[in-house]
């Protein structure tokens, strides 16, 4: 009885949750079309969320292109196929690992720091001070995060990709011996840019706004505490990662992508 | 006016006014209710029955732009200052006039001067929050609170985490800028030696509701509650200036 009663209650949090984050989202989509705009705010966030994540895109790209490289030729040349290599590894990246682990690193990095830095907020008054300027922290603070975590995620789901065809290239071609030639064109053959890049990208933009709304709703909503701030930024990191897995099979499941 | 947070009753039937232009001293032992209600007269929070009147409007009930308009007749400094960490103090300050005046750079800037001179901050325009001190902090937030010109300032424990040096500072800042700006000032705090020197006004909270009237009107007060507060809480502080640390005055005894 007690499991059904706490599984009930579970569920309504959840509900509850899922309410007060739609209205969030709405706050927000309001705040977009409110001016003034807030351009400046936007391109510096794009600059903390995208700028500095990139040294630990290109390097996992990079990681991650070079083992589906080695993997890839591996299971490969066990049927004489390692000519199709180029093709494994860019349609790994491109139709899953790209968006998905661009996603999660994302979300760890940029997620984290953006519930952290509105948490502080809260917990210092900021927030307060700003309502009591007559200043919309929807409007100043949590608009520009979100937007330009959404702005981010394809760009640098895209240099993800990029950086894995390379470390592919780099693992096969240089590495196991695969022609060169034979890697771009199988990658180049295999690629339709309706389906695979633009799905691609549509992955990311999902994952951008869900990351985005995540990370500044758990923000916003902490508890002023440094116990809550802390609460929050895990959470954000623990519901972004899943949210993102769950998302991507349903995004293949329905869109084929 | 009734609030509570949760099952917590904090503000169960308080009825006050706060005098046009004077310094009203909101009163009362840690979780009293002193910033709630601080909070609740700028909207922050709303009340669970009752009504709010700031210059004669109610702002229980309102939201949004309304409340924003309600909002531009009011200053707050909070008890940690509330500046934005992002950003240097001179655009702390800066910032509401940017937002909501058409005031040139040049006239930011003048008046972004003349305001922190006014509460005697020099040499810190380029300075984050982060790197000033506890006194210094407090005096850029009411600077910033008082940039717009608000009918109303609201200090929330402007004296907490101080020295009594920098705590007479304040207190004879807040008197100054009330009397030169003709301010509605309203003061939450616990530091009675502070209350006792620049309040005209005291509101002194309590479980069932507050005692108003002048300080010597309650420090004379015949309810037994008040007396013992009082004399409690001046029997405990060791927060004057005048009276020697604790530790000093057992360091005299022969």
């Amino acid at each position: 009885m007690a499991l059904i009663r706490d599984l009930g209650f579970a569920a309504a949090v959840f509900v509850d949750q899922l309410g007060k984050m739609a209205v969030f989202a709405g706050q927000i989509l309001r705040a977009v079309v409110t001016p003034p705009p807030r351009l400046r705010e936007f391109v510096q966030e794009i600059f903390k969320l995208g700028v500095l994540s990139l040294v630990i895109i290109c390097v996992s790209g990079l990681a991650v292109g070079m083992v589906l490289g080695l993997q890839g030729y591996n299971t490969l040349v066990r049927f004489g196929a390692e000519q199709s290599l180029g093709a494994v590894v860019g349609l790994s990246l491109l139709r899953e690992l790209g968006p998905v682990l661009t996603g999660l690193l994302t979300t760890g990095r940029a997620g984290s720091a953006t519930t952290a830095e509105i948490g502080t907020m809260v917990a210092t008054e900021q927030l307060d001070g700003l309502r009591m300027m007559s200043i919309n922290p929807i409007h100043w603070v949590v608009t520009p995060k979100a937007l330009a975590m959404i702005f981010v995620m394809p760009l640098l789901s895209a240099l993800f990709i990029v950086c894995g065809f390379g470390g592919g290239y780099f693992a096969g071609v240089t590495i196991m011996g695969v022609d060169g030639g034979a890697y771009v064109s199988s990658l180049q053959n295999a690629v339709v840019f309706s389906d695979d890049v633009v799905g691609s990208l549509l992955k990311a933009l999902v994952f951008g706004v869900l990351v985005g709304l995540i990370s500044t709703y758990r923000g916003y909503t902490c508890a002023p505490t440094s116990a809550g701030v802390s609460s929050a930024t895990t959470s954000t990191v623990v519901i972004g990662s899943v949210a993102i897995l769950i998302f991507d099979y349903f995004i293949t499941a329905l869109w084929g992508v | 006016m009734y609030m509570a947070f949760g099952d917590r009753e904090v503000l169960h039937g308080l009825s006050c006014d706060f005098p046009r232009g004077k310094i009203s001293v909101i009163l009362g032992g840690s979780g009293s209710g002193k910033t709630t209600v601080l909070r609740l007269i700028g909207g922050l929070i709303h009340p669970r029955r009752g009504e709010i009147f700031v210059a004669g409007q109610d702002v229980s009930g309102l939201w949004g732009a309304d409340l924003d308009e309600v909002r531009h007749k009011l200053g707050m400094m909070f008890q940690g200052g509330a500046l934005l960490d992002s950003m240097t103090v001179f655009d702390n300050l800066a910032f509401p006039l940017r937002e909501h005046t058409r005031m040139s750079e040049s006239e930011i800037a003048e008046e972004v001067h003349r305001q922190l001179a006014a509460v005697n901050l020099t040499n810190v325009d380029n300075l984050l929050p982060g790197q000033l001190s506890g006194g210094m902090v407090k005096r850029a937030a009411l600077a910033r609170a008082i940039i717009t010109k608000p009918e109303i300032l609201l200090c929330d424990e402007p004296f907490s985490g101080l020295d009594p040096i920098t705590v007479k500072r304040i207190e004879a800042l807040l008197g100054r800028i009330n009397r030169q700006l003709d301010i509605t000032m309203l003061v939450s705090s616990h530091h009675i030696r502070s209350t006792m020197r620049m309040a005209d006004h005291v509101v002194l909270l309590h479980k069932e509701g507050a005692v108003t009237g002048s300080p010597s009107e309650l420090q004379q007060s015949a309810n037994p509650w008040v007396a013992s507060f009082f004399n409690e809480e001046l029997d405990e502080s060791v927060e004057s200036p005048d009276d020697p640390h604790p530790m000093l005055r057992q360091q005299a005894v022969p």
